[in-house]
């Protein structure tokens, strides 16, 4: 990382309507060539900082600066320098797939025929050959992201700004997504930065991912470095067939410290200590009630609510 | 920890030209287009039935009416198609636009606002023709009036489609809720039912003032000139580049509502 693609300095925003402060002095430098992730549950103001980020609101202080431009003040110059996905893309959904994704690329500045000719490559790209002339509205929720990926893949730009790029995707087209931009990385240098509420997702796509809760930063660095400093906990799940046999001391023990959900309990635990209690569990009589178990390192979730994070609605797919 | 160290502060990147505007006003034109084709159809179908209607009523309400009634009747009722589509149907759908979100779009795109608005108003404005065509050969054979200067429905169409539509974007554009937008657009459509139907000569004197105000009047009277077989070139610029500058303005006003609506 040599040079910062986005910086972002104090930036606060308070929406007019209820006077929620969706954003609260953030912080961000995010290196060229990154893949870079804000995780957060939802209303931690992703949303709202990558509004920000690509001129569509502007901040009521601080400053956001996109390949050395200032978007806050010369907001239009973001569509130069951004490809912008947001949640949805109602303005393309009577467009067939080939012509909303060349209707893109027109109007990011190529001409008719080197639009088109990007719609074809990236309609075959990301596997959408088969409904390319079908309009957007008549595809499945997957399909229609998928589309609206193409579309804001179209015309080269230095920045991706992708708001949940594979909210409702299935896994192949998730993978096709990851492809498709880790290719525009590699290739073209083109910087990252996405809006997820998806843990998996964030711990293996992500270079660096920075944590939003209430509209702050609680944390920002790799995945790796963030569960590390944490804590050395492990995560211990267990999904009960029967009702728990509450009167096994083991299972006593953890009752008094799970988080449940409905048959799942979910303890954190010192590496040792669950290693030995699972042995007591699939040894002992509880066995028999036990379902499901796993046992696994600390994940950004857990990153996250030992930041002190509110919510417990990240999700983990 | 939020910031790192090791990042340098960049120099900007030099930022190619803005795609041009006749670009983008032909991309956006192209895409409600496309839309229209699915949604505006039976709605034009309903548009022209709706005037055809109005001119069957008149036909049989007005005994014996003089060329000038009659010409007044027909053409402000092919205008009404156009009032119909260009300004209520496009209100609606930028109160739509507006409240669906889609105005980000293409606000985060590098394209000049008021050629989207432009390319919009265009689309609508094109699907009026055929109706507008329809109402006025129908409507000067039901009233026996001359075929001579009917060509004049096109620059009226052209006339009245700039002007109306440009109101019906900023109407749309300029409301807080998709509702509203749509009441707009149905009250603006009335009063160019009003005050284009009625003959100038049979509206109050205090109405007479109001009509001048209503965009659509200089199509209609352009069309009426030519029904009655008077129309003069002078004439008929002088109203239509009238109905230019009106819309010019409006589109200015829809122009800068977007911008706004976005940064809301």
């Amino acid at each position: 990382m040599s040079n910062a693609a986005v910086v972002v300095r104090e930036v606060t925003k308070t929406y007019r309507d209820g006077g929620v402060r969706a954003n609260d002095g953030i912080d961000l430098d995010v290196g060229s060539g990154e893949v870079f992730g804000l995780l957060g549950p939802n209303g931690a103001g992703k949303s709202t900082l990558v509004r920000q980020l690509v001129g569509l609101s502007r901040p009521d202080r601080g400053r956001i600066d996109v390949l050395g431009h200032d978007v806050v003040g010369t907001p239009a110059v973001a569509g130069h320098l951004v490809a912008y996905l947001g949640q949805d893309e109602p303005a393309l959904l009577d467009l067939p797939v080939r012509s909303a994704v060349a209707t893109t690329a027109r109007l990011r500045g190529e001409s008719r025929r080197a639009a088109a000719a990007q719609a074809a490559d990236l309609v075959d790209e990301l596997g959408l050959t088969v409904v390319a002339d079908r309009p957007l509205a008549k595809l499945s929720g997957g399909q229609r992201r998928l589309a609206c990926v193409a579309s804001a893949l179209a015309a080269h730009r230095p920045v991706l700004l992708l708001d949940e790029p594979t909210a409702g995707l299935d896994p192949v087209a998730r993978r096709e997504v990851w492809a498709a931009i880790a290719r525009r990385r590699d290739s073209l240098g083109v910087t990252v930065v996405l809006v997820t509420h998806n843990v998996t997702e964030a711990e293996s796509v992500l270079d660096r991912v920075a944590i939003l809760d209430r509209g702050r930063v609680i944390a920002c660095d790799t995945p790796g470095r963030l569960k590390a400093a944490v804590s050395d906990d492990v995560r211990l799940d267990l999904v009960w067939r029967l009702d728990p046999p509450y009167g096994d001391p083991t299972v006593s023990d953890l009752a008094a410290r799970a988080v449940v959900t409905g048959r799942r309990w979910t303890v954190r635990l010192a590496a040792d200590e669950a290693r030995a209690a699972l042995g007591r569990l699939t040894t002992g009589a509880a066995f028999a009630s036990l379902d499901d178990f796993t046992l696994a390192t600390p994940s950004l979730e857990d990153v996250y609510l030992a930041l002190g994070g509110r919510d417990d609605d990240l999700e983990r797919v | 920890m939020t910031r790192s160290p090791v990042i340098a502060p960049p120099a900007p990147v030099v930022i190619d030209g803005r795609t041009s505007w006749w670009s983008t006003a032909d991309a956006v034109y192209r895409l409600a287009l496309a839309r229209g084709r699915i949604a505006r159809g039976p709605l034009l179908f309903v548009a022209t039935l709706q005037s055809l209607g109005i001119l069957v009523l008149l036909r049989g309400v007005v005994r014996h009416p003089d060329r000038a009634t009659s010409a007044a009747i027909v053409a402000g009722g092919s205008v009404l198609v156009v009032a119909f589509v260009a300004l209520n149907l496009l209100a609606q759908r930028f109160g739509a636009m507006r409240a669906g979100r889609s105005l980000d779009y293409f606000a985060a795109l590098p394209a000049p606002v008021s050629a989207v608005v432009m390319g919009t108003a265009a689309s609508y404005a094109t699907f009026t023709v055929p109706g507008a065509v329809v109402t006025a050969v129908a409507g000067a054979a039901m009233f026996g009036l001359p075929f001579g200067q009917l060509w004049l429905v096109l620059p009226a169409v052209v006339a009245s489609g700039v002007a109306l539509s440009g109101v019906g974007a900023a109407l749309g554009l300029l409301m807080p809720r998709a509702e509203l937008a749509t009441v707009a657009g149905q009250l603006g459509m009335t009063a160019v039912l009003f005050l284009g139907l009625i003959p100038p000569g049979h509206l109050p004197v205090v109405v007479r003032g109001l009509r001048q105000a209503v965009p659509s009047t200089y199509a209609v009277d352009v069309l009426a000139a030519g029904l009655r077989g008077s129309a003069t070139p002078g004439g008929v610029l002088w109203r239509v580049a009238a109905s230019l500058a009106y819309g010019a303005v409006t589109l200015a006003v829809a122009a800068r509502a977007f911008r706004r609506a976005v940064a809301r």
